[in-house]
């Protein structure tokens, strides 16, 4: 097995993310796509755990689920009450600030 | 091959006296989250109220009475996760008293009927006239009073305050952690509150849902980014503590990819919670979109901590490796104070043109976190809490000056405010020269201490731009004094509320400590230099 593979993965999970972040313009999705890099994260901390040998990585992988978790509920939260004001979750709608 | 490894799990010493401050205001927190659900509507703000100040205070007590036994190089605890030294107990001390500010302010209901966080915006009329509370409110005492329910509807949601007490744990804990997993736990504990808190206004629901919505995608964006940034230093180092990260790194024979990788996509999340440079998109529309009041505690409290942190992670893991990093941050100084001078020029609405300074402001003290000196240290904490004071003052100002519409933060419905209102226009200038950096203000001693130190550690270039940049962001700071003092009044044009005990204590206590800080800063220079980090 090498380890090397799962980085590697990480790291790729991580970019289609932050990717996703950039370009969808459904706040549902692009959260969904910010939990894609959170759980992606995930994956290299429990491999640099493997490295390691050690179970530091592991347990931070469950204190990162844990805020996930906790994000999703203030994030669905908010998402929800713009939704019932505006009868949309688009964020390309959301443009009374600027400049 | 586990059976044999079995032993007693002992349970880490924890140094109660020393994180008693913490542990107070989050038990404050949880019981604020019980009191919603028990007490009374109609008893709820008053309560509320009481218990977050009580808290802060006995907070502050507990903390007054650490300081002076406190060893001197101070100490970790709950097994080496928090490190309560001095630059912690300083930025401790800043914390409590802007949050005490700050949570007066937000306690404000006599400006706007019921408050910014009134349960319903439409029912203003009711709650302005049918309240005891609410009584010489002007023109609000609509004739509504008997077409809605009294009860229920009158008065404040208080979820604000629980609200408020947990981010302020959040960032307690934040600018005292000693290992990155600490660091992330207190990231999300400070910032989710607060992403709630920008969206809860009733009245301009839409600015303030949408500053939300943005506060919230970015933020969890960037601490995506510190995230992984701590699994890279996880890789490099196989430990996420300060102390180990900065070891490894002492004797290298490991990835430096892993290093700098890490370290950029750490420093990045930091760099987005100060609003510094490339990565302030956000701090303009949630400065304008959330209610005042939370955008005075988030400007001045989320600045500290995550100055904070910033000071923590580069003085104890990364000042062995500072050569490989300071270019960097050479950049993001300028670009953000070149971005906030020069974009606040353009601003007409005030508190946009706040929010620009304050990115120009994070430049200046991004030069302080350079310095990675001791008098660096003291002068960039020093300006933290110089800062915070004035620039929450500044908001708690702008929460007053209103028209029929409610706040009215466009520059043009300023002109002649001095000619109706000379005692606030008067206020607001003196925080404005505080912001520009004028002497006798506490902006020019933070200012002229940071710049000090800079050029003791030979940073002279940077010095020169920040004091090119400064010049230019008191012009448009002098331009809203000359909107105030030197313009005719228009007709229809704001005009100031006469503010409600609250907001005058927090407007009374930004003003004097600004004064203070710039006439007699020794304490304030000496607390703030009274020892490094412990790790």
């Amino acid at each position: 097995m090498t380890p090397e593979y799962y980085l590697l993965l990480s790291a790729l999970l991580f970019s289609i993310g932050a990717v996703g972040v950039l370009v969808r313009r459904n706040a549902i999705v692009v959260f969904m796509c910010i939990e894609l890099m959170l759980n992606s994260v995930n994956l290299s901390l429990v491999t640099f755990a493997r490295i390691e040998g050690t179970l530091d990585g592991q347990v931070m992988a469950f204190f990162v689920m844990v805020v996930a978790a906790a994000e999703v509920v203030v994030g669905l939260a908010i998402i929800m009450s713009i939704f019932r004001t505006r009868r949309s979750a688009s964020i390309d709608d959301t443009n009374l600030l600027k400049y | 091959m586990f059976g044999a490894q079995v032993t007693a799990l002992s349970p880490p010493s924890v140094d109660y006296t020393a994180i008693l401050p913490v542990l107070i205001v989050l038990g404050a927190a949880a019981v604020g989250v019980l009191l919603e659900a028990f007490v009374p509507r109609n008893l709820r703000w008053s309560v509320q109220v009481t218990v977050s100040l009580v808290a802060l205070a006995g907070a502050g007590i507990a903390l007054g009475a650490y300081v002076p036994g406190a060893p001197a190089q101070g100490v970790t605890t709950m097994v080496d996760t928090l490190a309560i030294d001095a630059p912690a107990l300083f930025l401790w001390g800043t914390l409590l008293a802007l949050a005490f500010a700050a949570l007066l302010f937000i306690a404000e209901r006599t400006v706007e009927p019921g408050g910014a966080f009134v349960s319903q915006a439409a029912l203003r009329g009711a709650a302005g006239g049918g309240g005891s509370v609410t009584t010489g409110v002007p023109g609000t005492a609509g004739g509504r009073a008997g077409a809605a329910p009294a009860d229920g509807t009158r008065g404040m949601q208080t979820e604000v305050f629980p609200l408020t007490l947990f981010a302020l744990g959040g960032m307690m804990t934040f600018v005292a952690a000693n290992d990155l997993l600490t660091m992330f736990i207190a990231l999300e504990v400070l910032s989710l509150p607060l992403y709630l808190m920008c969206g809860l206004a009733r009245r301009r629901r839409l600015l303030s849902q949408e500053s939300a919505v943005k506060y919230f995608l970015l933020g969890a964006f960037a601490s995506a980014f510190f995230l992984y940034g701590v699994a890279l230093l996880y890789g490099y180092a196989g430990s996420v503590r300060l102390g180990d990260i900065a070891t490894a790194a002492a004797g290298s024979d490991r990835s430096d990819t892993l290093l700098f990788a890490g370290f950029g996509l750490l420093v990045v999340g930091l760099l987005f919670k100060g609003s510094v440079g490339p990565f302030h998109a956000w701090t303009p529309d949630v400065y304008q979109g959330a209610p005042t009041s939370v955008t005075g505690f988030m400007a001045a409290c989320t600045k500290v901590a995550a100055f904070g942190a910033m000071l923590r992670v580069l003085y104890v893991g990364f000042e062995g490796t500072s050569w490989e990093w300071r270019g960097v941050l050479w950049a993001v100084a300028i670009v953000s104070m070149a971005v906030g001078a020069v974009l606040g020029l353009t601003q007409r609405d005030v508190k946009r043109m706040i929010a620009y300074s304050s990115i120009a402001h994070a430049g200046f003290l991004v030069i302080g976190v350079m310095t990675l000196s001791d008098s660096g240290l003291a002068a960039t904490m020093f300006y933290l809490l110089a800062y915070g004071f004035t620039t929450l003052a500044a908001f708690a100002v702008v929460s007053l000056v209103r028209d029929a519409d409610g706040e009215a933060t466009d520059l043009s419905s300023w002109a002649g405010l001095a000619k109706r209102s000379p005692l606030i226009a008067g206020v607001f200038t003196f925080l404005l020269f505080a912001l520009a950096g004028i002497p006798l203000t506490s902006g020019f001693v933070g200012k002229f201490v940071v710049f000090s130190a800079a050029l003791g550690e030979g940073l002279a270039p940077l010095v020169v731009l920040a004091l090119v940049f400064s010049a230019v962001a008191a012009f448009f700071y002098l331009r809203v004094v000359v909107v105030m003092y030197l313009t005719e009044p228009a007709a229809g044009g704001a005009s100031v509320t006469v503010p409600g005990a609250f907001t005058t204590i927090t407007i009374a206590a930004g003003t004097i400590v600004t004064l203070l800080l710039g006439i007699y800063p020794g304490f304030a220079l000496e607390w703030a230099g009274a020892g490094g980090f412990a790790f």
